[in-house]
């Protein structure tokens, strides 16, 4: 198993935002983690990445528990923040090398290499950050999540505020990824789901609702991805 | 954390932050010690940097809170913060990163002065008549003084992602312990309470070592200064953890 989550919870004063979620994810497989804004799934990924320590419960990453030891935790795990926040007086090649750093990687040279033809970057990489497009942006942060070759990849709404041909570009780059890595996407974009992933997890109101393979779900209940989403989601056509 | 280090350096270095700080420290401390009438070297006729190590304290307080106020706040308000605490590196080592880049800084905005010690030694009659002792240990002093105001310039960038709120707070910090604790001593009435309430503040430590006698309990007194507010800093760095 490369993600193993049992009973995670995490409240914020008086609010459960995650309330005792558990779930498995082997080995190369590319999950959805699907809700609405605001239902937990940021909250999820940033316990798994050990930003947030969670209020109760246990997990695993790779077998390595993620409270206990963190930062082997991290050693292992790509992370894309929500918003991807990046330093935009920058440069490009200048911030993944600074990047490599901190992840301990060793060949800095050739890492920030890889990662830079990996994610088509080559083209804008003596640039500063902050003078590039939305959409090269968000494959700097990605390029970011990938320079220290992590076996597992969580990126939190990675295809947020981009146009539709960056969208379908970032797709095929995570779903090329997925082939070696174990993924694991939030969004609240059900084509996002159809598109890219072998299986989904949705979540609402910190709970899971739903955790089945696309294939499944789409056969067990007939409907479109759309409809079961808003089903389980408690969001029934009351528009 | 060499990487953190490093790349603040280099950050200071690209902001011109750097070189404004270096300027206006040189120009500031030259104006009092030369220029400014009432007490420079020349009416003193005394070949001294004292003017310069009496009106350094005040002019680092604006300096070093410039110097420290973006260093966590601008992670926060970028929310860069959440990349680099979510890589495999303690919160310690990004915090003694980011205060060693600032210390170094400032070590090379006093370097600069030296100029000065220069033209005060040749200046002196018989040339070389200066008090070397007391001139280095109140470099020292300056120093430790400065690290003093950067630990509390980097807990007020931890508490807020606004700059100038994370300079005003650093700037009344940085006074409080160094001047009004100072003043406190000098109050008659309180007597003794006073005295004891000065012995907190950075003053009475400064001008401790600035006499040249380095003496271990202004060292430890300093260096235990800086380890409380690094260790603030370290709690609200921590806070999202709550």
């Amino acid at each position: 198993m490369s993600i193993q989550v049992n009973q995670l919870t995490k409240i914020y004063g008086k609010q459960v935002a995650v309330n005792e979620i558990s779930f498995n994810i082997p080995t190369g497989q590319i999950v959805g983690f699907l809700g609405p804004n605001g239902a937990g799934k940021s909250t999820t990924m940033k316990m798994i990445t050990g930003y947030i320590p969670p209020s109760s419960g246990t997990g695993t990453v790779c077998g390595i528990d993620m409270v206990e030891d963190s930062l082997n935790v991290r050693k292992i795990v790509g992370y894309l923040p929500e918003n991807n926040p990046l330093y935009l007086d920058m440069y490009v090649t200048e911030y993944l090398d600074f990047m490599a750093g901190l992840s301990g990687v060793t060949a800095i040279k050739s890492a920030v290499k890889n990662v830079i033809s990996l994610t088509r970057l080559t083209a804008e990489r003596h640039k500063k950050i902050g003078q590039l497009s939305k959409g090269f942006r968000q494959r700097v942060g990605l390029a970011q999540s990938l320079i220290h070759e992590p076996k597992v990849l969580i990126l939190d709404e990675p295809t947020s505020g981009l146009d539709p041909i960056q969208v379908m570009e970032m797709r095929n780059v995570i779903k090329e990824l997925g082939s070696e890595k174990t993924v694991m996407l939030s969004t609240h974009i059900m084509q996002e789901v159809e598109a890219m992933c072998h299986r989904v997890i949705i979540i609402n109101q910190g709970k899971i609702v739903g955790d089945d393979t696309l294939d499944n779900l789409k056969n067990a209940k007939n409907q479109s991805m759309e409809e079961i989403f808003r089903n389980l989601t408690g969001h029934v056509d009351h528009i | 954390m060499w990487t953190i280090y490093k790349k603040e350096i280099r950050s200071f270095l690209g902001s011109f932050i750097a070189y404004v700080v270096i300027a206006v420290f040189l120009v500031l401390t030259g104006l009092f010690l030369w220029f400014v009438e009432g007490n420079n070297v020349f009416e003193l006729g005394v070949a001294s940097l004292q003017v310069m190590f009496d009106i350094s304290p005040y002019i680092l307080i604006f300096l070093v809170s410039a110097i420290t106020m973006r260093s966590i706040s601008e992670e926060k308000r970028l929310g860069t913060l959440e990349i680099i605490t979510t890589k495999p590196i303690t919160d310690v080592s990004i915090i003694m990163a980011k205060f060693l880049a600032s210390l170094t800084l400032i070590a090379f905005t006093l370097i600069p002065t030296l100029f000065y010690f220069y033209a005060i030694y040749q200046l002196a009659q018989p040339v070389g008549n200066v008090d070397v002792g007391s001139t280095l240990g109140s470099y020292f002093g300056l120093l430790l003084l400065a690290g003093c105001y950067a630990s509390m310039g980097l807990f007020s960038s931890a508490i807020s992602d606004n700059q100038i709120v994370a300079l005003i707070v650093s700037m009344v910090l940085s006074f409080f312990f160094y001047s009004v604790l100072g003043m406190v001593g000098d109050i008659k009435i309180l007597d003794v309470i006073g005295k004891s309430l000065a012995w907190f503040g950075l003053e009475f430590h400064y001008d401790s070592i600035s006499r040249g006698v380095i003496d271990t309990r202004d060292v430890i007194y300093f260096g235990g200064f800086m380890a409380v507010f690094l260790g603030f800093t370290k709690m609200v760095f921590e806070s999202r953890k709550w």
